[in-house]
């Protein structure tokens, strides 16, 4: 087997230095009867050609984003990531390489972490960031918990804009842990009344943006509504990419964002892995869950980072932690910021303005189908159209004819009554020609 | 044409200590400033077209004013971050012992796998018509690790162990609540070696943890689990083999024990690469276990993450599964996504958006299929056996506090050897770091004094274990002897000395902010 390097010699003389007659003398504490006698029922090993082709099939059976006209978002984008990206992070030293348990021998990973934070944070105009959650969506979760640790209050209010992946883990999370959730209903139109809904025994309130519609809002007003109540705003997005051009969180507000990172560096992968961006305000970091990195200096002054305020963690604190999270989100983490440093500030606003010309246009092309409206007045790379008849119908047929026409709001929350809306986005990746493409396609199937 | 005339080709006289250079660097170690004291705010490594002018639909809600980001060129890019990796240890760098962890080889197939645009370039809300090799990969994985743990469920989802750890500890809860049994059922046993996350997600949603206690051979008693156990008892969180790296002798009387009792067994899988191929959890009775699919089945670390943590679940729980999960309909998978196409499973919720880790799905499955089933069972072996032999290589000098059980998978000392030497665990492993090796594991589990936590794992060959063993002889040897100093102030030649981690959360620095310009004194 080429991954073992041990050969039927070294076994036996290592056996014998061991002092033990076979292997299974080793496995002494297995109760006989479960130790099993024959292999389990699975096929043998197999060579890399083998292994290439009989994968190489199965992923022969999809249809890769990039093959086709392509406009599905909904909480994860396709981007172009530069090949530098991908090179680096499959550096040994990165790839292969733990948690910065030791962190004289770990300086690279702690480096690009603290880079990594300073990038989140002045991002989403906020002052700290932690070394990443698993993905938005358990991030979004965490940010509740996070905000009832601070407040002492156990009552979240969810908007109806909230991506319902996210608002589902948010309530299983609560449901599990006996927090109360109130979710306002689904709000295409960005309508919705929350303030209403907060109260003296709100923790947080959570709006995401731009929403799950794709409508960018004015979070200014709920925050100052919810802080007046002793309630915190959470802040979520799900495409990185609009915090170079909609305003920040923190500018408006907002006292935790939490967010999903894989627009930045990372492919879509089927929805993991992702990478969950966290920051709050420098008062809260001591409530913050996951990893931090810090700087400090060594024995001889110089400047190095490690892992800190660790004393918020499982590890450490056990069943007073802030979190249980372990493993989190390093080399997506890595991913992002390299892609951002190809960026910069000045291609991340310039990237942000692509997106959103190229979402402008298709909006307008798509409003000119009969039958067909877009519901958004303000939105980024992304919006909501309402077609005639079954959203999920409409997509299947365009999926028919080769286009990925964006993903049926009714897939995402079925007993939310909206069958007839279709989230589209449309990014830097998306030609004249692809647009063309799907406005004819969507003329033919309606 | 080079031409060699005066220029000496013997090393000569050049020895004598090393000075200091202009740069700070040594050689081949570069320094290497932070990415914004060298980048800058109008530079970038991509080039863009503005797109033409049109009217923006922003709503008045533009960001104004500098974000304070930075850029770089393609080729400064690619030097900074090529230089912080060479401040990096992984594990094609060297043995990487760190218990618990299992860091063993990282197959590049796997990594080329996971990139086929099939599987890294789909989006997890296109119509399932188009994702249907995705389906059947995930259905596949998820078959291989049923039979290998003897369930006959699996939640696919969760993002890493401890996440893992979540989905099953709610699966149980789910089913505690379906029994009319939430409000009595509130404690979870986990004994005092427990990894930390076990005792954290237990807390996470409402359960009050209580610490079964360690006995003097490393293991668990089914008494002691008896003594603890009443109505009030949902369930116990046990790993196995567990972090002492002894295999749980009575662990089918403790599964027994629970069940009688009414209440669940959660098994943290994050050592089931110990046992792979030799015995099925499922056998043993447990409830439900995670498996660390960036341990056992050997998906990338990557520095921290990420990783995936498939939880498996007992006949008594999969109806309790979380969403989403794959049907087989015919020929064709379908997701169910939401509780109304769940049918009889009452699925207790979500715990992620979208899927899971299909990244670290293909990295498994890939792993798998190379090894088969008889390479994953000697892959076991392989790592059962070599912790062994560094272990006989080492016990007459290190101090094991089970002497009684084999090892499994890992080899746990603790510092009583180091008695009396003024040098303590931390300092031993900041001097092997000297030597060139990674650290194991130090001061986990809790239940011992000045933990060492070795684990080899299969990857390394026998004249890899023979110096790591002769180099901790050594260092052992100098310890014992009193050579403190070689050790109190490692590492001495790593990119950085020892970092003083009291200072960084004393005023903890988490991000980088502008200098700021220097107060003229006017006071
Ligand atoms: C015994 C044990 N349990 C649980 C975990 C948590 O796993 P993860 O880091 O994947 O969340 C770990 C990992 O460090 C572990 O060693």
């Amino acid at each position: 087997m080429r991954y073992l390097p041990l050969s039927d010699a070294d076994r036996t003389a290592m056996l014998a230095r061991i002092g033990v007659k076979d292997i299974d003398a080793l496995f002494a504490d297995i109760p006989a009867d479960k130790l099993l006698k024959a292999p389990v029922d699975l096929p043998r090993r197999k060579g890399e050609l083998e292994v290439e082709r009989q994968l190489g099939r199965l992923a022969a059976k999809n249809v890769p984003a990039s093959s086709v006209p392509f406009f599905v978002g909904a909480g994860a984008y396709k981007h172009h990531v530069p090949a530098t990206v991908d090179h680096l992070i499959q550096r040994s030293e990165f790839l292969t390489s733990y948690t910065p348990y030791q962190p004289e021998i770990a300086q690279g990973t702690l480096q690009y972490l603290f880079e990594f934070q300073t990038q989140v944070a002045l991002l989403t105009g906020m002052e700290v960031a932690n070394a990443s959650m698993y993905d938005g969506s358990t991030g979004t979760g965490e940010a509740v918990l996070m905000a009832h640790r601070i407040t002492k209050r156990r009552k979240a209010v969810l908007s109806g804009g909230l991506h319902p992946h996210y608002a589902e883990v948010v309530r299983t999370l609560s449901h599990m842990a006996s927090d109360a959730v109130v979710s306002a209903p689904a709000s295409p139109l960005a309508d919705e009344d929350l303030i209403a809904l907060i109260d003296g025994e709100t923790s947080c309130v959570v709006v995401q943006n731009p929403d799950v519609f794709g409508n960018i809002r004015d979070l200014r007003p709920i925050a100052a509504a919810a802080q007046a109540k002793g309630a915190l705003l959470i802040a979520v997005f799900t495409e990185a990419v609009s915090l170079g051009l909609v305003e920040s969180p923190g500018a408006m507000g907002a006292d935790i964002v939490v967010g999903e990172g894989q627009s930045i560096g990372n492919a879509l992968n089927f929805g993991g892995p992702y990478v969950g961006l966290f920051a709050a305000k420098q008062k809260y970091v001591r409530q913050m869950p996951g990893r931090l990195c810090g700087e400090t200096v060594d024995a001889e002054g110089q400047r190095g980072f490690v892992l800190t305020l660790s004393t918020r963690e499982q590890h450490i604190r056990r069943d007073k932690a802030t979190s249980n999270i372990c493993t989190n989100s390093g080399l997506c983490c890595l991913a992002f910021t390299i892609h951002m440093t190809l960026l910069g500030e000045a291609g991340l606003k310039r990237l942000a303005r692509i997106n959103h010309a190229h979402a402008v246009k298709l909006a307008d092309a798509l409003a000119g189908v009969k039958g067909v409206s877009v519901l958004n007045k303000a939105f980024f790379n992304e919006f909501t159209i309402r077609v005639p008849g079954k959203a999920a119908d409409v997509v299947e047929k365009l999926a028919a004819k080769g286009v990925l026409g964006g993903v049926p709001y009714s897939r995402l929350a079925p007993e939310a009554g909206h069958d007839d809306l279709i989230l589209v986005a449309s990014t830097e990746v998306n030609s004249d020609d692809d647009r063309a493409a799907f406005v004819a396609a969507l003329k033919e199937v309606l | 044409m080079l031409n060699n005339q005066g220029r000496p080709t013997a090393a000569g006289e050049a020895t004598g200590s090393a000075h200091p250079t202009f740069t700070g660097n040594r050689a081949l170690q570069v320094e290497e400033a932070l990415l914004f004291e060298i980048g800058r705010a109008d530079c970038t490594g991509v080039d863009l077209d503005e797109p033409a002018p049109f009217t923006p639909r922003l709503g008045g809600l533009e960001r104004k004013g500098e974000i304070g980001l930075v850029g770089l060129s393609e080729p400064e890019t690619m030097r900074h971050f090529v230089r912080l990796s060479q401040k990096n240890y992984g594990i094609d760098t060297g043995l990487f012992p760190l218990g618990s962890c299992t860091m063993k080889h990282n197959p590049r197939l796997n990594e080329k796998m996971a990139r086929l645009p099939g599987f890294s370039d789909i989006h997890p809300l296109q119509p399932q018509s188009t994702v249907q090799g995705a389906l059947e990969l995930i259905d596949q994985l998820a078959h291989w690790l049923m039979v290998l743990t003897g369930t006959s469920a699996v939640a696919m989802s969760p993002k890493a162990g401890a996440h893992g750890e979540l989905a099953g500890m709610m699966a149980i809860k789910a089913a505690i609540d379906a029994k009319g049994e939430g409000a009595v059922r509130k404690v979870v046993l986990v004994p005092e070696s427990a990894h930390g996350t076990n005792p954290a997600t237990a807390a996470l949603i409402g359960f009050v943890v209580k610490p079964v206690p360690a006995q003097d051979d490393g293991t668990v008693h089914v008494e002691d689990v008896k003594a603890l156990l009443g109505p009030d008892v949902a369930a116990i969180m046990l790993t196995n083999p567990n972090t002492c790296g002894i295999f749980e002798p009575q662990i089918v009387e403790i599964a027994k024990a629970m069940h009688d009792a009414g209440a669940y067994f959660y098994c943290d899988g994050a050592n089931f690469n110990a046992i792979v191929g030799k015995a099925r959890p499922g056998d043993l009775g447990i409830d439900a276990m995670h498996i660390n699919l960036h341990k056992t089945f050997s998906t990338p670390h990557g520095g921290g993450g990420p990783g995936a943590g498939p939880v498996v679940l007992s006949d008594r729980l999969s109806r309790f599964a979380p969403l989403p999960f794959i049907r087989k309909n015919g020929g064709r998978f379908a997701l169910v996504e939401t509780a109304d196409q769940a049918g009889d499973v009452q699925a207790f919720g979500r715990v992620t958006a979208f899927h899971g880790q299909m990244g670290m799905y293909v990295r498994a499955l890939s792993y798998m299929l190379s090894h088969g089933s008889d390479g994953m069972k000697q892959a076991s072996e392989d790592a059962v056996l070599n912790a062994n032999y560094i272990r006989a290589g080492l016990e007459d000098l290190m101090s094991l506090p089970f002497p009684d059980h084999p090892s499994m998978h890992e080899a746990l000392f603790d510092d009583s050897w180091l008695k009396d030497s003024g040098v303590t665990t931390l300092d031993f492993a900041k001097a092997m770091i000297d030597e060139g090796y990674h650290p194991m594991t130090m001061y986990f589990p809790l239940v011992v004094h000045g933990a060492m936590l070795i684990e080899p794992t299969e990857s390394e060959s026998r004249a890899s274990l023979d110096l790591f063993i002769m180099t901790l002889r050594d260092l052992a040897l100098r310890a014992k002897r009193g050579e403190t100093e070689r050790f109190s102030a490692a590492p001495y030649h790593a990119p950085r000395r020892r970092l003083d981690e009291t200072r960084a959360a004393r005023n903890p620095i988490l991000r980088w902010t502008p200098p700021q310009p220097i107060q003229q004194a006017a006071e």
